[in-house]
């Protein structure tokens, strides 16, 4: 559904994002992975045009995105970003009928879909006549969401979603999301610092540094296959937590196992982890 | 008497002119403000999109901002003559640094992320603009148009001096005739409008743009409307139009007295001495005050129409001086009087052509006068005291400080500062009376009507000849103030009324009786 071919991009002469490929098929998700500045989010923007690349080429559905007007495009992906960017001068629904009424939606229709989304998205609808500073962190993040799923697009592009949230709400949320019916027929690419949350979300990850990628495969492949020793150590820590996690389905829990450590024995563990 | 006159009574008895002034001051700050508005916001924006270009529009409009403003006025009056299309291009180009930074600062101020979601979500950038930026930055952009709007009702008091009329009018002229009601009676309706006119636009700051969208597209042009209303004081075509200095419009022995005494009624406007004599000659006005012996009556081809009723009295010009000053220097007296009797009307009249038309600096020709009447000496050394001369703004008072000058330094061991360009008759007398000065030349005429002002009957009681006027204001300005009247220059600059030396041969008028009747019959 998305092809992304050599895509390049120099800011100051210098490469930000250096002959990046990928392909992402319809319905699955993929996730731009990285440190901040590796070129990730530079990517995503290259996507729905809000930069040009200096030179390759994105296809969606097979047609080249850069012979398409910038505007028309963008009304047909939605575009979540970290800060919500909802405008601050329009209520709950009128930022969420920003797009619709762009793609000229009657008013009734918009009214419609509007409660529908505040429904799935478990927001009051007296939230609606609210202005975003009145809303909670997390609130305002489901606004956004709700914003970018108005006119039902085939594709959502998300920078940093949950990027602004604390993390107890950001997991909350970020499963909120990944069981949402709205999402699950949707071409996502989405932009993440967070190993879990890659690995929560994503059917496919895409690991970058430098405007590199790095390796570009399922979570698995990441995982057990690691294409070089950055991909490998920049996963340890989250294997850590997978291998303990996978201990749970086994059968004592790690805690359990924990529990019955020798005094002292939780220290050594902790400075004897590395490998 | 008028002084006993509550503020409350002169703004009854003036209320339908007071009424006027207030409309036209309104219509020319407004209109002008809708000029900058249309002009300003455009060009805010601009500059948000195109930094570079920020920093060059924003410093001109800052120089334009810094031109004094009746020197802005000046400029113009070649290109746009006088009346209210100068003084509405003056309030506008004030008003363009205000609304311009305001509009730049709003737009600038925008939260990057919020455009850039407004991009993201396929808005054009035409509906990001009005529909983003424009509601984000309209609380900034509005406070600059209110603080533009604030300054320009100050500024449009100046439009009085260009014949564009507003409350200016009364504060000028109740400057220049030391009437503190006309003063107040236009101070304080300004003021209240610069309030009012700023509240009123608070209000519309609230108001959130996108809700309003209609209104707010109308608003300017209800302003338009309204201001459409009230015609701006213009030249009215196949009249005579008269133009006043905002002195000689509050002076018995000005307009007043031309009212009572001839019946003259004719369209007139407010103009500043600066201005007038430009604007007549050509032809924006008719008919103009003026002194007798203004070297620009030569320069600009006019002539003095006959008082044949006598509302002018005689304006003999002779130095003022502080008594203390003549006690503590008896030489002083000596040197003031070697200039007694030695100008007549011609001659003054051609000294003051020569700075007021032939450029000439009054010190070139007050010593080259002096010179050629074998009165120039080269300093004495002074050391001995100090005297201060002081002059009002126009070339005659230069030339006769300077002459002063130059006669105490070469005549005494006094030494002389000058204190030139003091605003009217009645600064130039507080000045004296406060000890700022010792001396300046003052006329007659002036000294009785605009220092002493008579109550009627005594008024009548005094001779409208020169030695009888001399006579009296010599012996009050001695009782009264301790000031000393040194003999008659000789020449009689008085008040008179001027038209085109061309147009009032075509009308054959050569009194004001003359030009009374003309009006009267057409």
């Amino acid at each position: 559904m998305i092809k992304v071919e050599n895509l390049s991009k120099k800011f100051d002469g210098k490469f930000a994002v250096e002959q990046i490929n990928f392909e992402v098929a319809a319905g699955e998700t993929l996730v731009l992975l990285g440190t901040s500045g590796c070129g990730k989010t530079t990517t995503l923007r290259m996507i729905n045009r809000l930069i040009e690349p200096d030179f390759g080429e994105v296809y969606i559905d097979g047609k080249n995105v850069g012979r398409q007007q910038p505007e028309l495009l963008r009304r047909h992906m939605g575009y979540v970003l970290q800060n919500h960017g909802l405008f601050p001068h329009y209520t709950v629904l009128e930022n969420m009928s920003v797009v619709p009424k762009l793609l000229k939606w009657d008013k009734e229709k918009i009214r419609e879909r509007s409660m529908e989304l505040l429904d799935k998205l478990k927001l009051d609808s007296v939230l609606g006549k609210q202005y975003p500073s009145a809303l909670s962190g997390g609130q305002q993040q489901r606004v956004g969401l709700a914003r970018a799923l108005m006119a039902d697009p085939p594709i959502l592009l998300m920078d940093e979603p949950f990027g602004a949230l604390d993390n107890i709400t950001r997991a909350d949320i970020r499963r909120e999301f990944t069981e949402l019916d709205e999402l699950v027929k949707k071409t996502i690419i989405l932009v993440t610092h967070d190993i879990q949350e890659a690995f929560e979300m994503g059917d496919k990850i895409c690991l970058m540094d430098q405007g590199k990628v790095m390796q570009y495969g399922t979570p698995e492949e990441l995982l057990f296959k690691p294409q070089s020793t950055f991909v490998a150590s920049f996963l340890k820590e989250h294997k850590l937590l997978l291998e303990l996690k996978s201990l749970k389905m086994g059968e004592h829990t790690a805690w359990e196992l924990l529990e019955q450590l020798e005094p002292g024995k939780l220290k050594e563990i902790l400075l004897t982890s590395e490998g | 008497m008028e002084e006993s006159q509550s503020l409350a009574q002169f703004m009854v008895q003036q209320s339908g002119k007071l009424m006027s002034q207030t409309l036209t001051h309104i219509s020319l700050t407004l209109l002008s403000m809708v000029f900058a508005i249309a002009i300003a916001v455009p060009l805010g924006i601009w500059i948000a999109r195109s930094r570079k270009f920020s920093g060059p529009v924003l410093g001109f409009a800052g120089i334009l901002q810094t031109i004094p403003s009746i020197a802005l006025l000046g400029i113009m009056i070649p290109f746009l003559g006088i009346g209210p299309k100068p003084a509405i291009l003056a309030l506008f180009l004030y008003a363009l640094l205000p609304v311009i930074r305001n509009t730049y600062t709003g737009i600038t101020g925008v939260d990057p992320v919020i455009v850039d979601a407004a991009k993201g979500m396929g808005m054009s950038k035409w509906q990001i603009l009005i529909k983003v930026e424009l509601p984000l930055a309209f609380p900034v952009l509005m406070a600059g148009i209110r603080t533009a709007t604030v300054i320009n009702v100050g500024v449009a008091t100046l439009a009085a001096y260009i014949a564009a009329g507003g409350l200016g009018e009364f504060i000028f002229g109740g400057i220049a005739l030391n009437n503190s009601n006309m003063i107040l009676a236009g101070a304080i309706p300004a003021a209240l409008l610069a309030v009012i006119l700023d509240f009123l636009l608070s209000r519309v700051q609230k108001l959130s743009l996108k809700r309003v969208r209609v209104a707010y597209l109308l608003l300017p042009f209800l302003f338009i409307l309204f201001c459409s209303f009230y015609f701006l004081p213009s030249k009215i075509g196949g009249r005579m139009l008269a133009g006043f200095t905002p002195e000689f419009m509050g002076r018995q022995d000005g307009y007043l007295g031309l009212k009572e005494v001839y019946k003259l009624q004719m369209e007139t406007v407010v103009v500043s001495d600066a201005v007038k004599y430009k604007a007549a000659y050509e032809g924006k006005l008719d008919v103009i005050d003026g002194y007798s012996t203004d070297g620009r009556l030569k320069a600009f081809d006019l002539i003095t129409l006959e008082d044949d009723q006598h509302i002018f009295p005689p304006y003999y010009a002779a130095p003022v001086v502080r008594q203390d000053v003549l006690k503590k220097y008896p030489e002083l007296e000596m040197v003031l009087n070697k200039l007694s009797g030695l100008l007549n009307d011609e001659e003054m009249t051609g000294l003051n052509y020569n700075v007021d038309k032939l450029k000439q600096s009054p010190e070139k020709v007050a010593s080259d006068f002096l010179s050629e009447h074998h009165l120039l000496q080269s300093a004495l050394p002074g050391g001995k005291g100090l005297i201060r001369i002081g002059s009002k703004v126009f070339g005659e008072q230069y030339i006769l400080a300077q002459m002063y000058k130059l006669l105490i330094r070469g005549y005494s061991h006094l030494d002389v500062e000058t204190k030139t360009g003091l605003g009217g008759t009645q600064i130039c007398f507080d000045a004296l009376k406060n000890d700022q000065i010792d001396l300046y030349p003052e006329y007659t005429g002036t000294g009785l009507l605009v220092i002493l002002h008579p109550s009627p009957s005594v008024l009548n009681g005094i001779p409208k000849d020169k030695d009888a006027v001399f006579g009296y204001v010599k012996k009050e300005f001695s009782r009264q103030f301790n000031l000393t009247w040194l003999k008659p220059i000789g020449f009689n600059n008085s008040y008179a009324l001027m038209m085109r030396r061309k147009q009032a041969a075509d009308l054959n008028i050569k009194s004001i009786t003359d030009l009374v009747h003309y009006i009267k019959e057409n």
